[in-house]
């Protein structure tokens, strides 16, 4: 990596009451790319997003974007700086119509790439559908907003946590199919994924997480399964 | 006849109960707060119209051009400084902070304005009538305290459903941690709620003064009309709020029309076989 790292995490710890579930992270993110989280349940995968995206409290430098240190900041104040998280389990807001959904996602008002109408174009069926209650859409649908959601703040780090969790393959091959052109706007993607086989093809660098720790790190096209594998499951 | 100006008497107190009911209803939507000291900060809102209209030499009406962003930046303050650290999973420490509250209230009015009874003066307005028919009359004042009742729900449903604000307050209603991932920052949403709802208070409160004698003691009763407004239309519905202050206030016209005493009586026996037939109120908003 030439330039200096977009996202720095560096020895990030992080609790549930006494309950340790990260123990000294340490990862890189650079402009633009794609990378792949993966790992067994429990591994501390989402808790990983929640504290890059200031839902979890952490040390103040354990986490630095663009230079300045965002680990002790509120979810907002990271928000601000260009941080979008697309939490597990996609948290639409029920009372809200499907393009309030999205209208609410870009109401920092950051300018970039990402519009209604481009998200519309990105995902057509979210603008046949933008007057539903957002809880009237499929699954697969509900990502879609959920991502789109994300993308209406046009951040400059977009994390995504378990995007295929629930959904059938077809619904996860049409949107991982999406991925390449948000990457295509300069936007850095980080994938949690338990499906390692659709994260390894999406992403160019994989971390494997190991009860909260990093158990390995690399280029996706140069990790074996045998690697990858005594990395999930510790064997 | 007689019975006709009854009803429209009760429909047009009933007004002034929406009132009460709405912010209520707004901050328990947005916050599930339940503030004990809404009626206090009515009265509140009362004696602060006093204070202005007597200092300006202006009317109540014009007060409320000075009232209303008083009692908007009294809410905001309150929420940022006191209330918001209250909010959690527990509904129990709000509860006793606005009982608190309602207390400090009641006892910073005695002190300052004693217990005597006093009263807005809006002039000829208060007696002026309309003949609407052989026998039935309304007062131009009522009828004008209804009509704004009508606004203001009406521009609380516009805000909550219509603006980016009321997209806010509805997405930290939902999911306080999500909307925080939007950017928003719950403290700064809760205070604009609670500024919204003192807003209305404010005006609720200036209308109750021009209507009757009011005196410190008086917010524990309107806190109850409110509630009872709320709980007769449904929780979460607007509209629901108001068909409920009319219900209430129709009902105690009938009660006083019977027997002065029964009055307040019958008010709450409406509640009561509402909340008996009919707990969840009568236009309860479903939530998907």
């Amino acid at each position: 990596m030439p330039e200096a790292p977009l996202l720095a995490v560096c020895g990030l710890d992080a609790f549930y009451g006494d309950f340790q579930a990260l123990f000294g992270i340490s990862m890189e993110i650079a402009r633009g790319e794609a990378v792949a989280v993966i790992g067994a349940n429990g591994a501390g995968k989402s808790t990983l997003l929640k504290s890059i995206a200031g839902l979890m409290r952490s040390r103040p430098d354990a986490i630095a974007f663009e230079d300045g240190a965002i680990g002790g900041m509120a979810a907002y104040a990271v928000a601000a700086r260009g941080i979008a998280l697309v939490p597990e389990g996609r948290g639409l807001f029920p009372s809200l119509t499907v393009e309030e959904n999205l209208l609410i996602g870009g109401q920092l008002g950051r300018r970039g790439a990402w519009t209604l109408r481009r998200i519309y174009e990105l995902f057509p069926v979210l603008g046949e559908r933008r007057a539903l209650a957002s809880t009237a859409l499929s699954g697969g649908q509900q990502q879609m907003a959920a991502l789109g959601r994300a993308l209406m703040a046009n951040p400059k780090l977009l994390l995504c946590d378990e995007i295929s969790l629930g959904l059938a393959p077809i619904v996860v091959r049409d949107i991982y199919a999406r991925l390449p052109a948000i990457l295509a706007e300069g936007t850095a993607i980080v994938l949690v994924e338990q499906d390692v086989v659709q994260a390894l093809k999406a992403a160019q660098r994989v971390y494997c997480l190991q009860e909260g720790r990093v158990a390995l790190a690399g280029a996706a096209k140069d990790l074996t399964r045998e690697a990858i594998a005594a990395a999930y499951f510790g064997v | 006849m007689q019975w006709i100006n009854v009803i429209l008497q009760g429909v047009l107190v009933g007004g002034l109960y929406a009132m009460f009911a709405a912010g209520l209803s707004l901050i328990f939507g947005v916050m599930r707060l339940v503030n004990i000291a809404h009626g206090d900060l009515i009265v509140l809102a009362a004696y602060i119209a006093l204070v202005v209209t007597q200092t300006l030499g202006i009317g109540p009406l014009a007060g409320l051009i000075v009232v209303v962003p008083v009692m908007a930046l009294i809410g905001y303050a309150l929420q940022w400084f006191v209330l918001n650290r209250t909010l959690g999973d527990d509904l129990l420490p709000p509860l006793l902070v606005t009982f608190g509250l309602s207390v400090i209230i009641q006892n910073g009015l005695l002190t300052l304005f004693t217990a005597d009874s006093v009263k807005l003066q809006a002039g000829a307005i208060e007696v002026a009538t309309i003949r609407l028919g052989e026998g039935v009359y309304v007062g131009v004042l009522p009828l004008l305290q209804f009509c704004v009742a009508v606004g203001v729900i009406a521009g609380l449903r516009w805000i909550f459903y219509r603006t980016p604000l009321g997209r806010a307050f509805r997405a930290t209603a939902d999911d306080p941690a999500i909307a925080q991932l939007m950017g928003l920052d719950n403290r700064h949403v809760f205070a604009l709620a609670m500024a919204l709802s003192l807003a209305v208070v404010a005006i609720a409160g200036v209308f109750l003064a021009v209507r009757a004698n009011f005196d410190p003691s008086q917010g524990p009763a309107r806190l109850i009309f409110g509630f009872e407004a709320v709980i007769i239309g449904g929780l979460g519905s607007l509209w629901g709020t108001l068909a409920g202050g009319l219900i209430l206030g129709v009902a105690q016209a009938i009660g006083a029309h019977l027997n002065p005493g029964w009055q307040i009586l019958a008010g709450h026996l409406a509640f009561l076989v509402v909340l008996a037939v009919r707990p969840q109120g009568l236009f309860p908003k479903v939530r998907a």
